[in-house]
């Protein structure tokens, strides 16, 4: 079935044009022996007639037109797949990169995958404790769920996921709406692929596992700063490839992180570029949703399958924008956002968790009665709503002086700065249980009106607000909200007002 | 047929030559599997393919077999409460015979062929019959009743027909038409996706379409056989808004077409409707729903086909006379989908890559809702109407892009969603300062005869209300609130009240996501009743305060939850406002007396 030719005629970035070939097809594994021995991986991302544009995952440094060797392996891009593959660290293309022996594979999986039929989608409901109030509480992840962490350079993305991979675990359900389930036992792993990090931010996830010992129930997958661009194509891949393996014939709960995406959009449009396409925004290519929906839409529980993937994918913002095309169309795709602040971390707060801007699409079905505790949900949004007037209530206070501000308006301001110091705030190894989260917001909707805790069923209200007197200041108006007005990109605050 | 050759594959986009008198938008099988592919090109001898599944290992020298027919759906009994992907093939077939995973090449017919249904003949033999007349009912459901139609270009004299038990295949009678030739009257009809299915003409549409969610029925209200886009940056609650769309409006059928989106929101509509009760037949919403499910790694190709295959199946139902409601969620994704196809086919790229035809075929689509004299029925004529509401994701939130702004041109009906809103958890996140309506004049009459005569009024004066809150708003944050006039005061106050209270509804509780027109136009009522006897108290001198903290406020802010029988209940609020809200007046005083 191999077939292999001299026949490269041009060679572009990191394409190759071979001639006079034949049978080959798309998307087929290419191997490229260079003049000097090296040897490196390719796929056929186009073939016409007896021509075939093959795009070189090593790069082609040392490559030459006539003497490059191109062998068509008469097959996909594979991963050979094992239990055995627990424990331990590979490249970007799957070979071993710990110094450890190849992995006896029980079968080969193409890794570009199929997609889910979505009749066979069992929907994501099970809450996940991950032991950080600014996402059990208010954003909360669900298995099965893709909640990416969107951040900056110098924010501690890396530190946030570590912490959510050691905390992480599933509550039994509880039969009593007022009473959280314990955490229950199972089969977990975490699959981590890193694409054009460094060294130092792979070796800190590395020793983050390790100091847990959940080194051995994770793969790793790291294609480092300094490895070839074009190899991170095939990286997340190989990731969710494992993954898939693990969780739906292993029945493994696997959480799969993989940073950073914006290098491999990068290495994406590379490509495209070396391919001459039409560009869409900011020189990405037209497919590029496409292209990150074939990642993200590999999370997912199956009907009758007792394994889950979740997904927690991190991508720095370039210049902190939103509105760049990765993060953009990340969150078309993925169920939700954590955003991670500069103003939060700067004020030394840890996590930075913004919470407004960060959702949860599938908080409404992993929270409640029965899966964590009847208040949760209404208990987030008082919390939400809160939050944000404090926010609106402090900016009006630096216009106009704390002195102008309401009763009211001064216990939201209150509420807020406590919000931030005690509710987000927390330890990096400090691992809260739900229970201790929903005290915590207890206590801070205490600080405030009774009467200005509209969103709560007032059973609720009784059953778990704190007994603490309070003033009642009836009649002040809020002003603040107007809609129309286009978000400013200078700060999360400025744009939750809208000013 | 004659059989081609494949000599390229780049992606979605396979050319092959010799196809023989192939033609253009001919479906064609590809390679050895027979992947189901579309004829999009044609230069010579070659002809450009979009395949819709994986192209994996397809190579140069692989054949190609053209059908000699267009892609088409098939319409009939077995449609409702179906899930199709984008080219009609029906998922839970698919599950069965590839399992969990979506594997390439099964085929799998749109409609059963076993199954049997119940045909019940409405016309005798020697009736004449032309296209669309109804020549049978099958009961598809509890809820609804399918009518078997005369294929649109046939016309005769039915030599037989009978009732009885038959698949969709098997031939219900016969009809000879005036050259005498005989042709069999089987239920199923196909139609080529991409060509309207006729009509007699289009009519102008003044129905409300109630969807239950105050912003849009009150403020923004689209029309049985309206078209209307729901432009949203990400998180805003575009497909929230579409399901509640989806599930309580009151269409008689809904087709939900999930082009390019998320594959757990197509599970959670396959797990929720089936719970969901229709409120206005009792019955599960299924029985009124077809699904097309395209999820966002599904083929583009068939992602490109999807929004035709589901208007084509709305227009079916529109021609035996129901109301039906098409949702495109999102129309952005079949846009991308068409950018990558013309990419791939090297087409000078129009605005930020889009083709140079996107608009004309954003128009195209949305021109094939409407309110229609059905074709058929000259004895009992009967009107159907197809309202399309098309969810768009502008990239970055910014509606200057060629998709929003195609379609603005189109549609009548515009709910932007602003993440600001969202950010404050103000749900539905509708913007009401930039959405419109087209329709408001359309649905007055409609309002007067079946509301109430005051409601366009009122809505409008919560509008200026509203609108004038976004000017002063601007006044007081910069000198605050105190400013203000008394009776700037009272309408802050109410434009506060108008947005907590009646904007802002909660989707996921029962007693907040559906409000009737009646009890829409109550509760409007009784928040601007409260502000024009607040303004009449304060210019007689009365303290602000005291008005604000009328015991009466509180009834306000929970008569949202007030459930459709207690419509009596705004009427004792309307008079609690009168009597509470007097100069010095007992409540008042007493009231003021407590919180002092």
């Amino acid at each position: 079935m191999t077939r292999e030719y001299m026949t490269t005629r041009d060679i572009v970035g990191p394409l190759l044009l071979v001639e006079n070939v034949t049978g080959v097809t798309y998307g087929e594994l290419v191997e490229l022996e260079f003049p000097d021995g090296t040897q490196s991986f390719g796929n056929v991302l186009e073939v016409n007639g007896d021509v075939a544009l093959v795009q070189a995952f090593q790069g082609t440094r040392g490559s030459n037109p006539s003497q490059t060797k191109v062998r068509f392996l008469g097959r996909g891009l594979e991963l050979g797949v094992s239990r055995d593959m627990l424990g331990r660290v590979f490249d970007g293309m799957g070979r071993p990169r710990d110094g450890g022996p190849e992995i006896m594979p029980e079968k080969r999986v193409p890794i570009y995958g199929q997609a889910i039929n979505p009749m066979s989608r069992d929907f994501p409901d099970d809450f996940i404790q991950t032991g950080i109030s600014s996402i059990d509480g208010l954003n909360p992840l669900v298995r099965g769920q893709k909640l990416p962490i969107f951040s900056g350079s110098g924010l501690p993305h890396n530190e946030l996921a570590a912490q959510i991979a050691r905390q992480a675990a599933v509550l039994e359900r509880s039969d009593d709406p007022t009473r959280v389930g314990p955490p229950m036992e199972g089969d977990f792993a975490v699959v981590f692929a890193a694409m054009g990090i460094t060294f130092e931010d792979a070796d800190f996830f590395m020793t983050e596992l390790r100091s847990t010992s959940a080194i051995e129930r994770a793969v790793l997958f790291l294609n480092l700063a300094d490895d070839p661009a074009v190899e991170r194509i095939a990286t997340p891949r190989m990731a969710l490839t494992a993954a898939e393996y693990l969780a739906f014939e292993c029945d493994m709960h696997v959480l799969v992180i993989y940073t950073d995406m914006t290098y491999y959009c990068e290495a994406l449009r590379e490509v495209s570029a070396a391919r001459k396409e039409v560009p869409g925004r900011r020189g990405f290519p037209g497919y590029l949703y496409t292209d990150l929906a074939s990642l993200y839409e590999r999370a997912g529980r199956i009907k009758g399958k007792k394994g889950s993937i979740t997904q927690v994918p991190i991508l720095s913002m370039p210049d902190d924008d939103k509105t760049h095309p990765i993060p953009d169309l990340t969150g078309y795709i993925t169920e939700g956002q954590i955003i991670l602040d500069r103003n939060l971390h700067r004020s030394g707060i840890y996590p930075p968790v913004a919470v407004l801007p960060s959702l949860s699409r599938l908080k409404q079905k992993g929270i409640g009665a029965g899966k964590t505790r009847e208040d949760h949900a209404d208990l987030s949004n008082q919390l939400f709503g809160a939050y944000a007037r404090g926010i609106q209530a402090k900016e009006l206070a630096v216009i106009l002086g704390e002195a102008a501000l309401s009763d009211t308006d001064q216990a939201y301001v209150h509420f807020a700065d406590s919000f931030e110091r005690l509710f987000i705030q927390q330890g990096k190894h400090e691992d809260r249980s739900v229970e201790e989260t929903l005290a915590l917001g207890w206590e801070l909707v205490a600080l405030l009106p009774r009467t200005e805790l509209k969103r709560i069923k007032d059973e609720y209200i009784d059953r778990y607000l704190p007994t603490k007197p309070h003033e009642y200041h009836p009649g002040e108006a809020d002003t603040n909200m107007t809609p129309g007005i286009p978000a400013g990109r200078d700060g999360m605050h400025n744009e939750i007002l809208g000013v | 047929m004659g059989q081609g050759r494949i000599i390229k594959v780049a992606g979605p986009l396979v050319v092959a030559e010799n196809l023989g008198d192939a033609k253009m938008f001919d479906l064609v099988k590809v390679g050895k599997e027979g992947l189901m592919g579309e004829i999009i090109e044609m230069r010579g001898v070659r002809a450009s393919i979009q395949v819709y599944e994986e192209t994996e290992r397809l190579g140069p020298g692989d054949p190609v077999v053209p059908t000699g027919a267009p892609l088409s759906v098939e319409l009939g009994p077995g449609m409702l409460g179906a899930v199709y992907d984008g080219v009609q093939r029906p998922l839970d077939a698919i599950e069965a015979i590839a399992g969990a995973f979506l594997a390439r090449g099964i085929d799998a017919p749109g409609l059963s062929r076993d199954k049997v249904w119940e045909f019940t003949a409405t016309v005798s033999a020697g009736d004449s019959v032309s296209g669309g007349d109804v020549v049978g009912v099958v009961q598809e459901n509890e809820v609804i009743e399918h009518r078997i139609m005369v294929p649109p270009a046939l016309s005769g004299t039915i030599s037989t027909i009978s009732s009885g038990s038959y698949t969709v295949e098997q031939p219900v009678g016969r009809l000879r038409t005036a050259d005498g030739t005989e042709h069999d009257l089987i239920m199923m009809q196909r139609w080529p996706v991409r060509i309207p299915r006729p009509y007699i003409r289009k009519v102008a549409a003044s129905e409300p379409l109630v969807t239950g969610t105050r912003v849009i029925d009150t403020f923004f209200p689209l029309v049985k056989g309206g078209a209307g886009c729901i432009p949203g940056p990400f998180g805003a609650g575009k497909t929230v808004t579409q399901h509640q769309v989806a599930k309580w409006s009151n269409a008689q059928i809904v087709i939900f077409i999930g082009c390019g989106e998320r594959g757990n929101e197509m599970t959670d509509v396959l797990m929720e409707f089936p719970e969901l009760t229709d409120p206005y037949s009792g019955y599960p919403l299924m029985k009124r729903t077809v699904l097309v499910a395209n999820t966002s790694n599904m083929p583009v190709a068939a992602r490109e086909a999807s929004v035709y295959t589901g208007i084509t199946m709305a227009e079916y139902f529109r021609d035996m006379g129901y109301e039906v409601v098409l949702q495109a969620d999102s129309t952005s994704r079949w846009a991308e989908a068409m950018r990558e196809i013309s990419g791939r086919l090297e087409e000078m790229p129009g605005e930020e890559g889009y083709p140079a035809y996107l608009g004309t075929r954003l128009a195209a689509f949305y021109e094939r809702a409407g309110k229609v004299d059905c074709l058929g029925g000259e004895s009992a004529p009967r009107n159907g109407s197809v309202s399309v509401v098309g969810s768009v994701s502008p990239p970055g939130g910014d509606l200057s892009e060629p998709v929003v702004q195609n379609t603005l041109r189109v549609v009548k009906v515009f709910w932007a969603l602003q993440d600001t809103l969202a950010y404050q958890r103000h749900f539905p996140a509708i913007d009401w300062l930039t959405s419109y309506s087209l329709f408001l004049d359309k649905v007055e009459p409609y309002w007067f005869e079946n509301v109430d005569e005051h409601f366009r009024a009122r809505r409008d004066q919560a509008m200026a209300i509203l609108q004038r809150e976004s000017e002063l708003a601007e006044i007081v944050r910069l000198v605050g609130l105190e400013a203000l006039s008394d009776e700037e005061q009272i309408l802050m106050e109410t434009a506060k009240s108008l947005r907590e209270d009646f904007l802002q509804q909660n989707a996921f509780r029962e007693d907040d996501q559906f409000s009737s027109l009646a009890e829409q136009n109550k509760l409007l009522e009784v928040i601007l009743h409260f502000h024009t006897t607040a303004i009449a108290l304060a210019e007689k001198g009365e303290p602000l305060k005291s008005i604000f903290s009328a015991p009466v406020r509180e009834q306000i802010t929970r008569a949202k939850y007030l459930s459709a029988e207690d419509i009596g209940e705004y009427d004792r609020i309307l008079s609690d406002i009168d009597t509470q809200l007097v100069a010095g007046g007992p409540a008042v005083a007493a009231a003021a007396e407590v919180n002092a």
